[in-house]
């Protein structure tokens, strides 16, 4: 039997409701551990996003713990929280880029908020976005730019501080199937650097596009664990039952 | 594909302040300025104003009091004018010997007359009413309730129509009126910073709600309380300058053209009330406390905003 590996996030029977309404998500638990793919599903209104925006600390769970990084941020003061977002990057469903900045500007957004200097700046911003293939539009504003330059600018600044962690919340979703292969190869390669990656998705044809992926499947508010990725070890897709 | 560059792990880094001109132009510039330059000028501008009259009031009501602190007349009220120099005669050789008393002079009678021609007019007034001489006294140790109370016991028995009083009773009630009117400049400067400190508060909240997106990303990506306090304060540390700056020249002009006007009207009691050096040098420092109190405004209500957030 192999060493256990070290988890980088647990979530044990978490729930979650906004206000005094019913619970959209129940006991939620599960374990992620470093390096590896993870692809959440569900349909529309499944609680896909509900779970992601726990995932990266924009929302307080109603019940439950949340270990990160081997912390319990639940009970971690809010000053805290901070040093836990920046070990992330995020890809928010609609882009969530700032319209008065350029596309290089909101790249290096997350590395000006980590202090770097401007001098530093330049080099790595210039790489990500030839390496999303946006060099030329580098001081386009988000307005000026299609649905998939702005997805593009999006990963980009997501993850331009090598996160130890990656989510992204439906990123093909407004792209074409070509674009969204593009998409997902950016985040393999990424992957294969050591950041952990979830993707929450509903498109079931992406699934496959990522052999070593593990699967978390959510139906209105209850996780599921189609290929074991819930539980220790993680059992790799295609790797039966 | 090509391959993602290597990049620093810049996001282990602890936070630090957003700096250079990229950084505030997280905020855009015209959401969050707009009138609040002339808003600032405008208070600072009033208060400038408001501390200039206070000073000058207070500068007026020093001098006065220090020139009549140890300031007394002697009265000597007797109607006939022979008992009357008698009394006046025998009453500064007494006091003369007193050791309270610096100095004294007997107020010439034409003097006295002169004083009361505008009322009594200039045919021997001394025939319409008894006019008393005047003794004007400078003490050593002030004019206090207790020294006065010695030096009339001490005349008692020579002149016994003497009066004594101290001079600074006489201005009392305007020494009050002035102490109130400088009361009243201390009251208008802390409503200006109060009505300052709230205008700023409205305009960082505005600007909290027209850039709340950007604030989220900002704070999803990392940022803290204080790194996105600081772009507010950066903002409005411009605008509190630009207005400070205005706000000062306007008011110390005003200042300067008030002073000169009552400068001309040639009275003792006004041109006491002058401003020096130091007091146009407090001034100086009003758009100094009104950014302080701008920029502090703006860093607790954004911090006060932002804790509502996970």
């Amino acid at each position: 039997m192999s060493a256990p590996e070290e988890e980088i996030v647990r979530f044990d029977n978490v729930g979650l409701r906004y206000g005094t309404e019913r619970e959209v998500l129940s006991n939620i638990s599960f374990t992620l551990f470093p390096g590896r793919f993870y692809f959440l599903t569900g349909a529309s209104g499944a609680g896909k996003t509900s779970l992601l925006k726990l995932l990266y600390l924009a929302q307080r769970p109603s019940r439950g713990a949340i270990r990160m990084f081997g912390t319990d941020v639940i009970t971690q003061p809010r000053e805290r929280l901070p040093a836990y977002r920046r070990r992330m990057g995020v890809v928010f469903q609609d882009f969530r880029l700032v319209d008065h900045l350029s596309a290089f500007d909101n790249v290096a957004l997350p590395l000006r908020v980590s202090g770097v200097r401007e001098a530093d700046l330049l080099g790595p911003v210039s790489d990500m976005l030839e390496w999303v293939g946006l060099a030329h539009r580098a001081d386009a504003r988000p307005a000026t730019l299609s649905g998939g330059e702005q997805q593009r600018v999006a990963i980009a600044r997501a993850v331009i501080g090598r996160p130890d962690m990656l989510v992204a919340d439906e990123p093909t979703g407004n792209v074409d199937p070509d674009m969204a292969l593009k998409l997902i190869r950016l985040f393999e390669a990424l992957n294969r650097l050591g950041t952990t990656v979830v993707v929450a998705t509903h498109d079931v044809h992406l699934l496959r596009k990522v052999p070593d992926s593990l699967i978390m499947r959510l139906d209105k508010g209850l996780l599921s664990d189609p290929t074991g990725a819930l539980r220790y070890p993680p059992r790799r897709v295609g790797a039966g039952e | 594909m090509k391959k993602p560059p290597v990049l620093s792990r810049a996001a282990a880094r602890g936070p630090a302040p957003l700096r250079g001109k990229r950084a505030a132009h997280l905020l855009p510039r015209a959401r969050l300025g707009g009138p609040m330059p002339w808003v600032i000028a405008i208070m600072v501008a009033l208060t400038v104003l408001a501390a200039g009259g206070g000073l000058a009031l207070d500068n007026l009501a020093d001098r006065a009091r220090g020139e009549l602190a140890g300031s007394a007349t002697v009265q000597i009220l007797a109607a006939d004018p022979a008992n009357r120099a008698q009394q006046a005669e025998a009453a500064a050789d007494l006091l003369v010997q007193d050791p309270a008393v610096a100095g004294l002079a007997l107020v010439p009678q034409d003097t006295v007359e002169e004083l009361l021609e505008p009322w009594l007019g200039t045919d021997n007034p001394e025939d319409a009413v008894p006019i008393p001489t005047l003794i004007d006294l400078r003490l050593r140790g002030g004019a206090d309730q207790a020294t006065l109370e010695r030096l009339r016991s001490l005349l008692a028995d020579r002149a016994p129509d003497a009066r004594i009083d101290a001079q600074g009773k006489w201005l009392a009630p305007v020494l009050a009126a002035l102490s109130a009117l400088g009361w009243m400049a201390l009251g208008l400067i802390a409503l200006l910073a109060f009505t300052g400190a709230a205008a700023v508060w409205l305009a960082a909240r505005n600007a909290l709600g027209s850039n709340r997106d950007t604030i989220e990303i900002v704070h999803l990506l990392g940022g803290s309380d204080h790194q996105i306090a600081q772009i507010f304060q950066r903002s409005i540390l411009f605008d509190a300058l630009l207005g400070g700056v205005f706000g000062l020249a306007f008011g110390m002009v005003a200042v300067w053209l008030m002073g000169a006007q009552f400068s001309a009207l040639d009275s003792g009691l006004v041109s006491g009330g002058g401003l020096e050096t130091t007091d146009w040098l407090v001034l100086a420092l009003v758009p100094a406390g009104a950014v302080a109190l701008a920029v502090l405004t703006a860093r607790f209500t954004v911090l006060a905003s932002l804790r509502k957030m996970l």
